[in-house]
């Protein structure tokens, strides 16, 4: 079984009329998952044994008409807490962490009776655009598996773009649902802040992530996203606005027409791939003949946003992450003499370079004498770049650009340059630190490599995001290409 | 040389709420280690805190209580440190907004008022606990998360007595307001101070000193005045202060060398991102202020003013809202003021030593005492009878039903006691003529004749009367 020709409407409709079980729908997704996985290393963990016992008494208690994603498999990006199956962030710190608690999205995915088939791989921490920095192993991107996944998200992305499974939770703190998505030709969504919980999210940083799903098409994409989001009395940054029924919102009558739509100047810059350029370009051709008006707007702030993310982004990471000291839970290291060896050993041993890239970064942009300089200066760009989105969504109901400058890049090529890595993100990142969402969607092709479409919106106007998705799908046929990796399609 | 003393005060008060100011986790003594704790206390991955509505409240009574400025746009910060006792190894705490600043209290050091200024509150969580034995550390996380209010006095406090009465103002009038026990002796009151002396007339303040272990407000200022002369010494033989911490020893009254400090420590503090920002609302400012019980300056004010109490009673009946609220409600049961403040400050104080126990965890009543009160008032019992009486109410039992089963009725009718009067008189001529020889004590003696026929039930001030009445004839 996998899953290129079908969506989670047509599953729901087959489990409902039984003409599969759950339980055969998952075994075969398991199956699936170790014919496969051998090739683009997709997942850490699989929860076969639980998933089948789920699945077995979802079927008992049969599925019915107002359960959509009932009986579904789905898979967990790998910093999420799962009560009693490993969670590891892709990092030796965390190599035997059992999780005592669900996260909220893992237990309003499991109120939905979606089945979690496992956890899947992702850069350490979510810090990273290609999966490479996974203390574990390196996941391959679905199309080349010479090419890298994207990240941090790269699990989640692959195993939805390989067929592995229907849809994938994933985390985006700068782009780490997006860029995998676009690298893998799917649809992600990194949800407006605060509209999905992130109590149970391994904090990264905590004033940019969001839980976000990953699927094949927009509409599934809508499905899960209304699954998921909603205020949670845990975590007091999420948001009491409604959620709507997204997915149900998406028809043969949805459209464009009459629609304003912003296309920045900036976006199509210097350091974007042509290929990337024409896609967009292309795009907006297509929203045009939708009837769509598309106009060059700009965001002036937007080449700021780098820098500033990665002041604010590892500031708040090194505080984060200094709760893993090796005393309570996670790795601690051998052959130490005193409290402070406990720590530093642990630590040095217990995290990758990445990562102590990012808390040293960190730490010093928040130390005395240097925080005005840079985690205050970062925070002033944070306030510029919103107000530069604000402006440009007052009179335009959505902007459209690249989601990534190029296409995914070969394993290895970038790993060595920090710096050229996080230009990758120079897209999707201004996104997060002004709170917005970003959905990206399949917009064409360089060298059968997929090239992705960001379209962004107004603070909790995911709405309009699946609607314009929704209406260049109807209209286009990328998202139906799918990679030949498995064989079967 | 005369030198001038500054010293400074960061008083942490903590809270009586009944969850953790970010975790539902409840707030309770004597559990056993780790049993009040949960993911969030353990500092776990993925863990988000959640704000204690009610903490935020109780540093906005602390605010009105001391005349603090309420900052109504207001945030958390994170204070970065490692420690076992520090599960996320940051403290969510207040840094760059506190709840309130610049507030005062009074203090009254030999007759001489003074306001104290406090530079700023802020609320703040708790850490855990670290013991130590032989092979192992253990970390319990109980504390971890309870809420506290930091209060940081201005440089106003001047000698170690100033230092005494300015924490005796905060401890009464947070006392006052419900929101802590604040007592020192159970951690829930824990004190830094810090301090320098100068030169007389040099603008500059002097090196500060940091005072560690002072375990009560005496300690405080034992320790603040061994500290004052040694600095005092070391600048008069030539010497330089040095920034440092020492120890106060309890045994010997002196300060101690801990450890010398350079620089201060980077906590590289940030506002907490996963904490909304406060907006607190004048209506519930209001709303907290009109709840909030009358402060005991008010309360002496109104005792000497309107109750006609000395300073002095006033004083001692508003050391805790308790005892000032059972004399309130003991004084509206019109009991007599100066009698009811009295066994307040006499017996009740003595029973409560003795049986060291708090007001509110005795069977005393405020309608019992003053239903006793009123029995003496009004000649039913004599203050003798009223020792035997008090033993009674102290277990609970209601003054006049004990009174009339144990016949403690003081008899006090002219009418029932002339006729013992006249018998006692006529089997004692001897006295008689003693009396009228000028020798007053006979009167003593006859008195106590009297007492003994009538079982020591005799209203010893009708006896007085009638006796000396006959007497003069």
């Amino acid at each position: 079984m996998n899953y290129f020709k079908t969506d989670l409407a047509s599953l729901h409709a087959d489990l409902v009329a039984k003409k599969i079980s759950s339980k055969e729908l998952t075994q075969a997704t398991f199956d699936n998952i170790k014919a496969t996985d051998p090739k683009v290393d997709a997942f850490l963990n699989l929860n076969e044994e639980a998933a089948l016992k789920q699945a077995a008494e979802i079927d008992a208690q049969g599925i019915s008409a107002d359960q959509p994603l009932a009986g579904i498999p789905v898979a967990l990006k790998d910093n999420i807490v799962t009560k009693g199956m490993k969670t590891t962030a892709a990092s030796k710190m965390l190599a035997d962490f059992t999780p005592v608690y669900d996260a909220t999205v893992t237990e309003k995915l499991a109120q939905a009776q979606m089945i979690t088939v496992g956890k899947t791989n992702m850069d350490e921490f979510a810090m990273g655009g290609s999966t490479e920095n996974s203390a574990f192993k390196t996941t391959k991107n679905a199309w080349d598996q010479t090419k890298v996944p994207g990240g941090s998200s790269g699990g989640s992305a692959t195993a939805v773009a390989s067929g592995q499974v229907p849809a994938a939770l994933g985390s985006d703190t700068g782009g780490s649902i997006r860029q995998p998505a676009s690298f893998n030709g799917i649809v992600g969504i990194k949800p407006t802040y605060g509209r999905v919980s992130r109590w149970g999210l391994i904090a990264f940083g905590s004033s940019l992530d969001q839980i976000g799903p990953l699927t094949h098409g927009v509409k599934d994409n809508a499905s899960v996203l209304s699954a998921i989001s909603g205020h949670d009395d845990h975590d007091l940054t999420s948001s009491t606005q409604a959620v709507p029924d997204f997915a149900a919102e998406l028809n043969e009558a949805t459209s464009v027409k009459g629609m304003r739509i912003g296309l920045p100047k900036e976006f199509l810059a210097e350091g974007v791939s042509d290929d990337v350029k024409a896609a967009i370009l292309a795009a907006a051709d297509t929203y045009r003949k939708l009837g769509a008006t598309v106009d060059e707007v700009s965001l002036p702030h937007n080449k700021y946003g780098v820098a500033a993310y990665y002041i604010i982004a590892s500031s708040e990471a090194s505080s984060n992450l200094q709760r893993f000291d090796g005393i309570r839970y996670g790795y601690r290291a051998q052959d130490v003499q005193n409290l402070e060896d406990v720590y530093v050993k642990s630590r040095s041993e217990g995290f990758g370079d990445e990562v102590k890239r990012r808390i040293m970064l960190g730490t010093f942009s928040l130390s005395a004498g240097f925080y005005d300089a840079y985690f205050l200066k970062a925070a002033k760009v944070r306030t510029v770049i919103m107000n530069d989105f604000k402006a440009v969504l007052k009179d335009h109901d959505f902007i459209m650009g690249p989601v990534a400058p190029t296409p995914a890049f070969g394993i290895g090529a970038e790993i060595k340059d920090p710096l050229t890595m996080y230009m990758n993100d120079v897209l999707t990142i201004p996104v997060n630190l002004a709170g917005l969402p970003g959905l990206s969607l399949p917009a064409g092709f360089s060298n059968n490599l997929p090239v992705g479409m960001q379209l962004i919106g107004r603070p909790f106007d995911e709405s309009t995001l699946y609607k314009a998705g929704y209406a260049f799908e109807q209209n286009t046929d990328f998202h139906l290409q799918v990679p030949t990796l498995g064989g079967q399609n | 040389m005369n030198f001038e003393t500054t010293i400074g005060l960061e008083v942490h008060v903590e809270l009586k709420t009944h969850s953790k100011i970010f975790s539902p986790s409840p707030v309770e003594f004597g559990v056993d280690p780790n049993a009040n704790t949960n993911v969030i206390d353990w500092g776990y991955p993925g863990v988000l805190p959640t704000t204690n509505k009610g903490v935020v409240a109780d540093g906005i009574i602390a605010a009105l209580a001391l005349h603090a400025d309420v900052e109504q746009h207001t945030h958390f910060d994170r204070k970065n440190y490692f420690y076992p006792d520090n599960p996320k190894a940051y403290q969510i705490t207040q840094a760059d907004k506190p709840i309130a600043h610049d507030g005062w209290v009074e203090v009254d050091v030999d007759g001489v008022k003074k306001k104290i200024g406090i530079e700023e509150m802020h609320i703040e969580e708790d850490a855990g606990k670290n013991t130590h034995e032989r092979d192992y550390s253990y970390v319990d996380l109980n504390r971890q998360g309870t809420p506290l209010i930091e209060i940081v006095s201005k440089p106003d406090i001047a000698s170690p007595a100033e230092a005494y009465a300015y924490l005796e103002a905060l401890r009464q009038r947070i006392q006052f307001t419900g929101i802590s026990d604040v007592k020192m002796e159970e951690g829930s009151m824990r004190v830094d101070v810090n301090i320098s002396v100068r030169p007389v007339g040099q603008k500059k303040f002097g090196t500060k000193t940091e005072l560690k272990n002072l375990n009560s407000f005496n300690y405080v200022q034992r320790g603040l005045e061994y500290e004052e002369k040694r600095q005092q010494q070391v600048l008069m033989s030539g010497g330089s202060v040095r920034q440092e911490t020492r120890r106060f020893d309890e045994k010997t009254g002196e300060t101690i060398l801990m450890r010398v400090k350079e620089g201060s420590d980077d906590y590289r503090y940030f506002p907490e991102p996963d904490l909304p920002a406060l907006n607190i609302s004048d209506d519930w400012i209001k709303e907290l202020g009109d709840a909030m019980p009358e402060m005991p300056t008010k309360r002496r004010e109104r005792y000497v003013n309107d109750l006609g109490l000395t300073d002095y009673d006033a004083m001692v009946i508003t050391q805790t809202k308790e005892m000032s609220d059972f004399f309130d409600a003991t004084v509206a049961l019109k009991a007599d003021s100066k009698m009811a403040a009295n066994y307040l400050q006499g017996d009740v104080n003595a029973y409560l030593n003795d049986n060291h126990v708090d007001l509110q965890a005795t069977k005393l009543t405020p309608a019992n005492l003053a239903g006793m009160i009123n029995l003496v008032s009004d000649g039913t019992i004599s203050s003798k009878m009223a020792k035997k009486v008090f033993k009674a109410i102290t277990n609970g039992e209601e003054p006049k039903a004990y009174v009339e089963a144990h016949g403690l009725v003081q008899l006090s009718d002219p009418a029932k006691l002339q006729p013992i009067i006249d018998d006692v008189l006529q089997a004692n001529p001897q006295s008689i003529e003693d009396f009228n020889n000028g020798k007053k004590r006979a009167v003593g003696f006859l008195v106590g004749q009297i007492m003994k026929q009538t079982h020591g039930q005799a209203n010893p001030q009708v006896v007085n009367k009638l006796l000396m009445t006959a007497l003069k004839h």
